[in-house]
């Protein structure tokens, strides 16, 4: 593993402007001066509890917010991040069939030809474990595990190196979560990805991380490797998230 | 709502001076020179720029001066005179026929819900909303005037002449707006009671041993009428829109005629008099609507 | 509740079909031609040969019937085809950039809205001029509101959704974004409007044209029959009921059709 980077972050912060009746400015950060990096192979893992900013931070890493809103430095090294989101049934176009929503971005790209596009389009269903026969199905003819791996094939037919992945397996029943972490896994072998994995789920981030970053409130309280961290954890907040986990157990 | 009045004002004073054509041309007829046309422009303030003139015309609407008609002869509010007063009473007669047939209709239709009366009245209701008013006024018109020969098709009494030779020449067309406005409402009603009758305080009364109508009169009704008020005021916006239509089927000379005549005369003065009026009362009674709903139901408030 | 909306749908499909297939077999057959005249057939009442009766110039009033619920429906195709076209781009535009130009359409539709549309529609045929295409206009202007708030509405709702974001994540321009990805999601929300549409143009053509602003002859319409019909109340009333209850009929369809799939009949 060498220490190339994919992604270099740089004092981020993300302040939306609420304005009272008064007109008058009354912001508040989502994301406070949070710096971090991911490198060439590596899975990063983002966790915290829903609302403490991790789904934000992602979207301004992407450029999908407003630039007024978004302060600080994000420098991809790769070209086109793409992203997968925990629900493939928002993230995927009802209307639409598999095949048309997979071809999308091959058709707006615009350099094959019909054929060539279907070919690509089976060519990376097999690869996340469907049928080419799903291609004709609607996202909501499929069950939840079928769908997310639909997602996940729109993210990777596009060719990124670098994929954000925002809580991809929370939506889903604990055995297909482990059959999806299974296959982003050797997804990330074989195409030679890299992973910034976003999740609630103190027990997925273990099972799949290189290093983590921990948020509270917008600020990454923590990080380190997986093992630093999950065993000897310095902030009191990261020390409750493990406890509260390990009291499930 | 004064804003929207205004607007709506201009909007249709706008309206009508891009029309093509020139009144002059209608005017004068035969007599048309362009000389005399252009005098005639200057005569009537056709050659000053157009905010000026709105600004007159609304001015003389206001203190009831409404300008000169181009087809009669005589100034718009003499060739109004009187109309007004049938369309205006057709509407509230309309609008309280819609009140007196729902209400009663609405509550026993959800008192005797899902025996054979009530599948038969809901069944009947969707065909009456489907009615347009000016069909059934001729429907009326031939059971009624033709075969019963309960009223004289064409002999339209005047307030002046008999005032109850007049309302009872305009309960049929009244009747005609009614029917299918009272169908909706009815129909309105009836699904709110029994919204209501879902509900847990429902329940509650049923457990303390309450009848079925006692539970109605009691709790439901209060709760249920609230969007239907709302509604039935909404209507006489549309109650006075099928009066125009109507009063054409019954030959009633109201302002629904006149404008219909007007605009066969490209009489604008009088077609922009006339919508602005109805204009007016539509705005004051979806106002007076909103105000009426937020009086009997504190929870909404007026934004 | 379920049920019922199925009644109402399958009641509305089968009037809308059987009303549409009459209007089809119409447009290529009619048992007479409507406009022969018959100097021995005048006034008949309903019989065997003529279903519906013939008119004071024996013209047979069933095929003159069929033949006016054509043009009624033409008429209220086209209109309802224009409000929705110009409302998919007003809503859509609308309601995917927001930003002060939505807020003062909107305020624009509300007070249209809140303002009987027969009015609006005399209003524009006094500026227009009457007949079947300035009819067609008046109408189909009139409708661009309603459609647009719809479309409006449910574009806001739509883009906010993850594949929207998706879709400019791939690059997608915001056309392509607005017509292939989001339009195919509002369809089904749209349909029930289409059908109140056809109900409310079908209303509006048949009252303009009875008012004698609408259909001009010699075109064809059922509010100019019926119009016409009223003069031979007294001597062929089954005139004036054939032109209402293909009215009524038209109407009823379209009606029971939205309500069955969810749609608000009563409020429209």
């Amino acid at each position: 593993m060498n220490s190339e980077r994919v992604l270099e972050v740089e004092h981020l912060t993300v302040c939306y402007a609420d304005t009272n009746v008064f007109g008058r400015g009354t912001g508040y950060e989502a994301v406070h001066d949070v710096s971090f990096y991911v490198n060439h192979g590596e899975v990063v893992g983002l966790v915290g509890e829903s609302g403490c900013g991790k789904s934000t931070l992602s979207k301004a890493i992407l450029g999908m917010l407003p630039a007024k809103n978004v302060t600080g430095t994000v420098t991809h090294y790769t070209k086109r991040p793409q992203m997968v989101f925990q629900d493939p049934r928002s993230s995927l176009n009802p209307a639409r069939t598999v095949g048309w929503i997979l071809e999308e971005p091959l058709r707006i790209f615009g350099k094959y030809d019909a054929a060539e596009r279907r070919r690509r389009v089976a060519d990376m269903l097999a690869r996340v474990g469907l049928e080419e026969s799903y291609v004709n199905q609607k996202p909501a003819q499929l069950s939840g595990g079928q769908r997310q791996r639909v997602a996940i094939a729109l993210a990777l037919i596009q060719r990124p190196r670098f994929i954000i992945a925002d809580e991809p397996v929370s939506a889903l029943d604990v055995t297909i979560q482990a059959q999806v972490l299974d296959l982003l896994w050797d997804l990330r072998r074989d195409l030679d990805l890299s992973y910034l994995f976003i999740s609630h789920d103190l027990n997925v981030v273990y099972s799949i991380c290189d290093r983590v970053l921990v948020m509270q409130d917008g600020r990454v309280i923590e990080s380190g490797t997986v093992d630093q961290v999950y065993d000897r954890p310095q902030h009191e907040y990261t020390k409750k998230l493990l406890q509260a986990v390990r009291d499930e157990v | 709502m004064l804003v929207t009045l205004l607007l709506i004002s201009l909007l249709a004073f706008l309206a009508f001076q891009i029309v093509p054509g020139d009144p002059t041309t209608k005017l004068l007829g035969s007599d048309y020179t362009p000389e005399r046309a252009a005098a005639l422009r200057h005569e009537m303030g056709l050659d000053r720029n157009v905010f000026v003139r709105y600004w007159d015309w609304l001015t003389g609407f206001v203190t009831g001066d409404m300008g000169a008609s181009y087809s009669y002869g005589m100034s718009v509010e003499a060739v109004m005179d009187g109309k007004g007063v049938v369309t205006a009473a057709l509407s509230v007669m309309a609008w309280l026929l819609v009140i007196a047939i729902s209400i009663p209709l609405g509550i026993a239709l959800a008192r005797w819900q899902g025996r054979r009366i009530d599948r038969a009245f809901v069944a009947m209701n969707q065909v009456f909303m489907a009615i347009p008013p000016f069909f059934l006024g001729i429907l009326f018109t031939y059971i009624f005037g033709l075969v019963l020969k309960l009223f004289v098709p064409g002999g339209f009494v005047g307030p002046g002449e008999s005032l109850w030779g007049f309302l009872g020449y305009l309960i049929f067309p009244a009747l005609a707006i009614a029917i299918p406005k009272a169908a909706m409402v009815t129909k309105l009603l009836r699904s709110s009671i029994l919204d209501q009758m879902d509900e847990d305080y429902v329940r509650t009364a049923y457990s303390r041993g309450n009848s079925r109508w006692g539970v109605l009169r009691g709790h439901v009704l209060r709760n249920a009428i609230l969007p239907v008020v709302t509604f039935v005021a909404m209507t006489l916006a549309d109650i006075v829109a099928g009066s125009i239509i109507v009063e054409q089927v019954f030959a009633l000379p109201g302002l629904g005629r006149l404008l219909l005549a007007s605009i066969g005369n490209r009489d604008y003065p009088v077609v922009q008099c006339i919508v602005v009026i109805i204009a007016f009362v539509v705005v004051f009674m979806n106002y007076l609507a909103d105000v009426v709903t937020q009086t009997i139901d504190p929870r909404v408030r007026l934004g | 509740m379920k049920l019922r909306h199925n009644k109402n749908f399958t009641a509305g499909a089968v009037i809308t079909a059987v009303m549409l297939a009459v209007i089809l077999v119409g447009m290529v057959w009619t048992p007479y031609d409507p406009n022969a005249m018959n100097g021995k057939a005048k006034m008949l009442a309903p019989c065997l040969a003529h279903p519906l009766g013939t008119d004071n110039f024996g013209r047979d009033i069933l095929s003159r019937v069929i033949e006016g619920a054509g043009a009624t429906f033409v008429i209220a195709a086209a209109t309802v085809a224009i409000g929705l076209a110009a409302g998919l781009i007003i809503g859509g535009l609308t309601g995917y950039y927001g930003g002060w130009l939505d807020e003062c359409l909107m305020r624009l539709n509300d007070a249209i809205a809140a303002f009987p549309s027969i009015l609006l529609a005399l209003v524009l045929i006094a500026l227009f001029g009457s007949g079947k295409y300035n009819i067609i206009l008046a109408l189909g202007l009139l409708f661009i509101p309603s459609f647009a708030r719809i479309v409006r509405a449910e574009v806001a709702r739509q883009k906010s959704l993850d594949y929207v974001a998706l879709a400019k994540l791939m690059g997608a321009g915001d056309m392509r974004i607005l017509f292939l990805h989001i339009l195919p999601n509002i369809v089904p929300v749209l349909l029930p409007s289409v059908a109140i549409g056809f109900n409310n143009a079908v209303l509006a053509e048949a009252s303009m044209s009875y008012l004698g602003v609408g259909v001009q002859p010699p075109d064809a319409s059922l509010g100019r029959m019926l119009g016409e019909a009223q003069g031979y109340l007294l001597t062929a009333p089954w005139y004036v009921l054939g032109a209402g209850a293909a009215i009524v009929l038209l109407v009823l369809g379209f009606g029971l059709l939205s309500e069955g799939m969810g749609g608000d009949y009563g409020a429209a």
